[in-house]
């Protein structure tokens, strides 16, 4: 039993784990989650508990290692929404 | 002994906070110096009007020097970097200036070079920002020779100064075109990366209907991913997920970032140059000789002047504990306060907070202006609003009545939760 919103965000991201994870990508359209998927999900992992809140798009651009275009390819519904719920972590503050 | 106070930018945060912390000091003990890069001063709330002839460019900048105390020190330079640890700015050519306190009100910056294509061959003849002066001007041009077709207005992604300008630009384009009589020539299209018209749920649904009303497209969670423009034909913005929106003519509110000095200075600014403060004191992560004001800052508040304004009260009070060594106030309550303009002589307002969102009711008590409700009167208050801000706040005035503090009297809370609405207990 994990919690999430209506939206599919966890509410509670230490309930998450790897295995979790590749389920709620599979649900999303995500087959398999390849390497470059996991430096992604990791790195949002680690900032979120870094900072409270995940990167938007453009900060995960300019600091995962991996560009906005690629991010776009490895989650097409848009990566800091769909890579945020595959993270386990709530849904990114970035815009007020 | 003398303690220096620096601030780095002369905008509203770093005018507002110099000569209220003037006004308290007396000249002997603390010395005030303004570091800023030019010497004019924007009312930035009046690029808006700009293109549509209802303000010209010269009524809206003044000199800077000029609304600060005489007894204010003003360096006109460019700023190279702070060095953090040793309570130093570095100015171009190795001038240092010391501080014992530093205050960045250095704002945000446009990076137009972050969007491919922005600055193609359509940049400044079909593709604009009004985001400054010189785009507001030649925006004012294009709209002139404007006989009919697309336009579309894009915000590459947030955080934005002033995050309501861009609807205000489609309602007061709706209103243009009204005017000229050709309204029915021309589509207009709002393109943003969020799910809705605004932020804030209540205000979104507001918004989201005037638009419609107004029969102009939302585009949502749209990412820019590039432009497409040619000097005199149609172009178009193309999004990261590969859909598309044509445009004639593209008013574009670019990437924002802090100052690129923030990214030179070690430990002070995030990856975008935005200064990591804390949200209630105004204190910087980096040090605590550092604050921060205003746009310049990642407090989770909207990047606008109101905002600006309400935390140099804190500010003020901040810096004046820090230099006498008590405890900071912890009071800064994410307090922002807009006037939507809507076109045809009319206004909204809306008033919101860290912790809550813009509400219907009146400000600042029940008897006064209404609030996320069309109005004549909160559009006279728009129009008012720029005396004030040269005569009252930059000064460092206070607004009578209307405090840092949200108020809450006059406001309708709604009666179920519309916001973060959960749901306990789903499966997967």
């Amino acid at each position: 039993m994990v919690d999430v919103n209506e939206e599919g965000f966890f509410e509670h991201p230490e309930q998450w784990t790897r295995e979790i994870a590749s389920q709620i990508a599979a649900d999303d359209g995500i087959d398999e989650l390849t390497p470059q998927h996991w430096q992604v999900i990791d790195f949002m992992r680690k900032e979120y508990f870094a900072k409270g809140t995940g990167p938007t798009v453009r900060v995960l651009g300019k600091t995962s290692g991996v560009t906005v275009k690629d991010l776009y390819l490895l989650f097409p519904k848009g990566p800091a929404k769909m890579a945020a719920r595959i993270a386990g972590i709530p849904k990114p503050k970035g815009c007020i | 002994m003398t303690r220096n106070i620096v601030i780095l930018g002369g905008g509203t945060g770093g005018t507002l906070t110099a000569n209220r912390l003037r006004r308290h000091f007396d000249h002997d003990d603390v010395a005030i110096t303004v570091i800023d890069q030019d010497d004019h001063h924007v009312y930035q709330p009046g690029l808006l009007f700009v293109p549509f002839g209802l303000a010209a460019p010269d009524e809206i900048i003044r000199p800077l020097q000029r609304q600060l105390h005489r007894h204010i020190e003003f360096i006109q330079a460019d700023i190279d970097m702070v060095d953090v640890e040793r309570d130093t700015v570095v100015l171009p050519g190795g001038r240092e200036v010391h501080y014992d306190v530093l205050i960045v009100a250095t704002g945000a910056t446009l990076a137009l070079d972050e969007t491919e294509g922005l600055t193609g061959q359509g940049w400044m003849s079909n593709v604009f920002t009004f985001y400054d002066l010189a785009g507001a001007a030649g925006l004012h041009d294009a709209l002139t020779e404007f006989q009919g077709g697309r336009i579309v207005v894009n915000v590459v992604d947030m955080p934005i100064k002033c995050p309501v300008a861009p609807l205000e630009f489609c309602f007061l384009a709706d209103w243009y075109f009204t005017q000229r009589g050709i309204r029915d020539q021309v589509h207009i299209t709002y393109a943003t990366p969020l799910d809705a018209a605004f932020t804030k749920p209540i205000a979104a649904a507001a918004l989201g209907d005037l638009l419609t009303e107004k029969g102009i497209e939302l585009v949502t969670e749209f990412n820019t991913g590039s432009i497409v423009s040619t000097t005199d034909g149609p172009g178009a913005l193309v999004g990261y997920d590969g859909r598309e929106v044509p445009f004639d003519l593209a008013v574009v509110v670019p990437l924002h970032s802090g100052a690129a000095y923030v990214g030179r200075s070690p430990g002070l600014g995030d990856d975008l140059n935005f200064v990591p403060t804390n949200q209630a004191t105004l204190q910087t992560m980096a040090h605590p000789n550092i604050f921060a004001i205003g746009d310049a800052t990642n407090v989770p508040a909207s990047k606008a002047g109101s905002v600006t304004h309400f935390e140099g009260e804190v500010l003020t009070e901040n810096v004046i504990r820090f230099l006498e060594g008590r405890e900071l106030d912890a009071t800064y309550d994410g307090h922002a306060n807009c006037f939507i303009e809507t076109g045809f002589g009319k206004a909204l307002l809306i008033d919101f907070n860290y912790a809550t969102e813009p509400m219907e009711g009146h400000f600042p008590a029940a008897v006064g202006l209404p609030l996320l409700k069309e109005s004549r009167l909160n559009h006279l208050g728009k129009l008012m609003f720029q005396s004030f801000y040269w005569h009252g706040l930059l000064p460092g005035r206070d607004i009578p009545l209307i405090g840092a503090d949200m108020p809450t009297r006059g406001k309708h809370r709604p009666t179920t939760k519309t916001n973060h609405t959960t749901q306990q207990g789903a499966t997967r």
